[in-house]
């Protein structure tokens, strides 16, 4: 019988697949990690500004001004404290302001008669009381304006009936329709990434490092099986247990967070090959380290040197236009921000591989270089 | 015993560096035997196992196994032999059973994880980790992964360190029964009555050198006639026999 390296190599993609599984780290880096972090900042990040405005006992709640302000997403109505409680949360800063309504009487506005002689006093009061230890009274003030602006146009074209009196501004206001770019289409990919980096790192070195030195490659090597079938099984098995970990994940951010995919199908697939090239070239990393380190403990802190820096620098949890220039340089040049780019262009914008071919340069530059050094620091035995 | 070598090695070096690990060993071993490699520590037994079993590259020398040469065949020898390594471990997370499954796909054969344990008396542990096993369980498990392939040799290098004396003898049956469904044995052994009882022949290997082949009954007549004397006379049994007897031949499984 002819002796069959697939089949060999299949047996250790086989075996390496189920101790993958079964190693606690493993599964808890790939996707409980990356989960945990994507609920975390789903939530907090999730719909930008909220202005929180304490709301005085005796407001009247059915005015129009009030139903105005609730309508709008921004504002917050915070309506379970009391006066006490309020002022010592605005002078904290944990309200941003307090809002008192008073109607004159009973007289809705719109029941107001709409009279020849004009009301001698204004049908609403808004009291507000903003805090210097928070910067959102502003925001505060101009939806209150706004609000304000809206309501006197009206009212004045009520009162002043067909006289014709025009404002001096008109202002006129379209939304136009887009795609809402939520937080979670910012903290996934960057999650996915950062997740493919520390399997891919941490976990070749641990197991080739771990292989090595427990000789079971050594017992291999008896064996008539051929050295890239080693490599390429314990490759095999790692591509298909994170891509299994990353379909996974998006498919949590899709339905449970509205992550965008624009393609839908086609768009996954795209991420799922980005998410491989990316996990090829992290593992030309784990392969350096596994042979340069001593022992298993000496395998944490050289991943650390390769992981910690594009976590924070790589555009995982928030845009590098937030650096300063020469820090963008840096972040430039690491192989995680490509990927996280690719990865963020495919999903929102809908790009196919074809249109971040720059990314993929990068991408394939670190790949040659990195599987260059592993080639000469790795060791069999 | 037709006395037909399957091993041949001729003047066989090893250097490590300026170190002379092997400095030109000579031996045959014959197809059916056990045969013993005894010596001390770091007088070259393993290093010599390691290039025979096509592990470790030779300095000079000639090593044939069952007709092929370790130079241009290793790939024909590594089908036809089975390897225990001292102190190896095996793959990590998986139980017996897939750790069979593993090597008849590293062999490209067909062997059922139960067929492969019957052999070594395993199979209620067919799913237990190897790093759960007892010491004799471990022995026996990696005896059972060197016979996936059909051996015509297999290569077990101190099988039987830290085992007690149970565990010890019942290696030994599996050994013998091993050798008597015709495959050869070579085993190292730092046990002098462990190699006097289940060796049919011994070579003694001291600084890198053969210093003498034999069958153990012949070494230990060849030394009596030079007049050899105990200094403590032996008694008709010792005190593993007495151990054994107070403790029952019955191998534990824990």
């Amino acid at each position: 019988m002819k002796y069959s390296n697939t089949r060999a190599t299949l047996a250790i993609a086989k075996a390496s697949f189920r101790s993958i599984l079964r190693s606690p780290s493993a599964v808890v880096f790939s996707l409980a990690f990356p989960l945990i972090f994507i609920l975390v900042f789903a939530n907090i990040g999730g719909g930008g500004v909220k202005v929180d405005v304490g709301v005085v006992k005796g407001t009247d709640t059915l005015s129009i001004i009030y139903k105005a302000i609730q309508k709008t997403t921004i504002v917050n109505l915070v309506t379970d404290q009391t006066a006490e409680e309020m002022k010592q949360n605005l002078s904290k800063g944990s309200l941003d302001a307090i809002i008192n309504i008073k109607t004159d009487g009973n007289n809705g506005w719109t029941i107001y008669p709409p009279s020849a002689g004009r009301p001698q006093k204004s049908p609403f009061a808004i009291d507000v009381q903003y805090t210097s230890s928070s910067q959102k009274g502003s925001i505060l003030k101009s939806v209150l304006s706004n609000i304000i602006y809206q309501i006197n146009e009206v009212f004045q074209k009520q009162v002043d009936g067909k006289l014709g009196v025009f404002s001096p501004v008109e202002l006129k206001e379209t939304i136009v329709t887009g795609r809402e770019y939520k937080y979670i289409d910012f903290i996934l990919p960057g999650q996915l990434g950062f997740s493919l980096l520390s399997s891919g790192v941490f976990g070749t070195a641990f197991v080739f490092i771990g292989l090595r030195l427990t000789l079971v490659i050594k017992r291999f090597f008896a064996t008539p099986v051929k050295r890239y079938s080693i490599v390429l099984g314990e490759a095999i098995a790692r591509i298909v247990f994170s891509l299994l970990g990353a379909l996974f994940i998006i498919m949590v951010g899709h339905y449970a967070f509205g992550f965008t995919l624009i393609h839908g199908v086609v768009t996954v697939l795209n991420m799922l090959v980005l998410c491989a090239i990316g996990l090829i070239i992290f593992m030309g990393f784990g392969f350096t380290i596994s042979g340069i380190a001593k022992n298993e403990s000496t395998v944490p802190p050289l991943s650390n040197i390769i992981t910690l820096p594009q976590f924070l620098l790589s555009g995982t949890f928030f845009s590098i236009t937030a650096f300063p220039t020469w820090l963008q340089y840096v972040s430039n040049a690491l192989p995680l921000t490509h990927l996280n780019n690719a990865m963020r262009k495919v999903a929102f914008e809908g790009a196919g591989l074809g249109d971040v071919t720059h990314q993929l340069f990068i991408l394939l530059i670190w790949g040659i270089g990195i599987y260059a050094v592993a080639v000469k620091t790795f060791k069999w035995e | 015993m037709a006395n037909k070598p399957i091993i041949t090695v001729k003047n066989l070096v090893k250097n490590y560096g300026d170190f002379e690990a092997v400095k030109g060993i000579s031996f045959e071993v014959y197809e059916g035997e056990i045969f013993g490699l005894l010596g001390p520590n770091g007088a070259g037994k393993t290093t010599t196992l390691e290039i025979i079993e096509t592990l470790r590259n030779k300095t000079s020398g000639e090593v044939t196994v069952d007709g092929f040469d370790i130079e241009t065949d290793a790939d024909n020898i590594k089908k036809r032999i089975g390897v225990q390594l001292q102190a190896a471990g095996y793959y990590p997370n998986l139980n017996l059973a897939e750790l069979i499954v593993l090597f008849s796909g590293l062999y490209g054969i067909d062997k059922s994880p139960t067929e492969m344990l019957e052999k070594v008396a395993l199979t209620d542990k067919a799913k237990a980790k190897y790093k759960d096993l007892s010491g004799g369980q471990k022995q026996r498990f990696s005896i059972a992964t060197t016979l996936i392939n059909n051996p015509r040799i297999i290569f077990l290098d101190e099988p039987t360190t830290g085992l007690d004396p149970q565990a010890r003898r019942n290696l030994w049956d599996l050994i013998r029964e091993i050798r008597d469904t015709g495959t050869t044995v070579v085993i190292t052994t730092h046990y002098m009555d462990e190699a006097e009882v289940l060796c049919d022949r011994v070579a003694f290997v001291d600084g890198g050198h053969i210093i003498g082949i034999d069958t153990p009954d012949h070494f230990i007549d060849q030394l009596v006639a030079t007049g050899f004397e105990r200094a403590k006379q032996t008694k008709g049994a010792n005190l593993e026999d007495v151990f054994i007897n107070l403790t029952g031949k019955e191998w534990r499984e824990s």
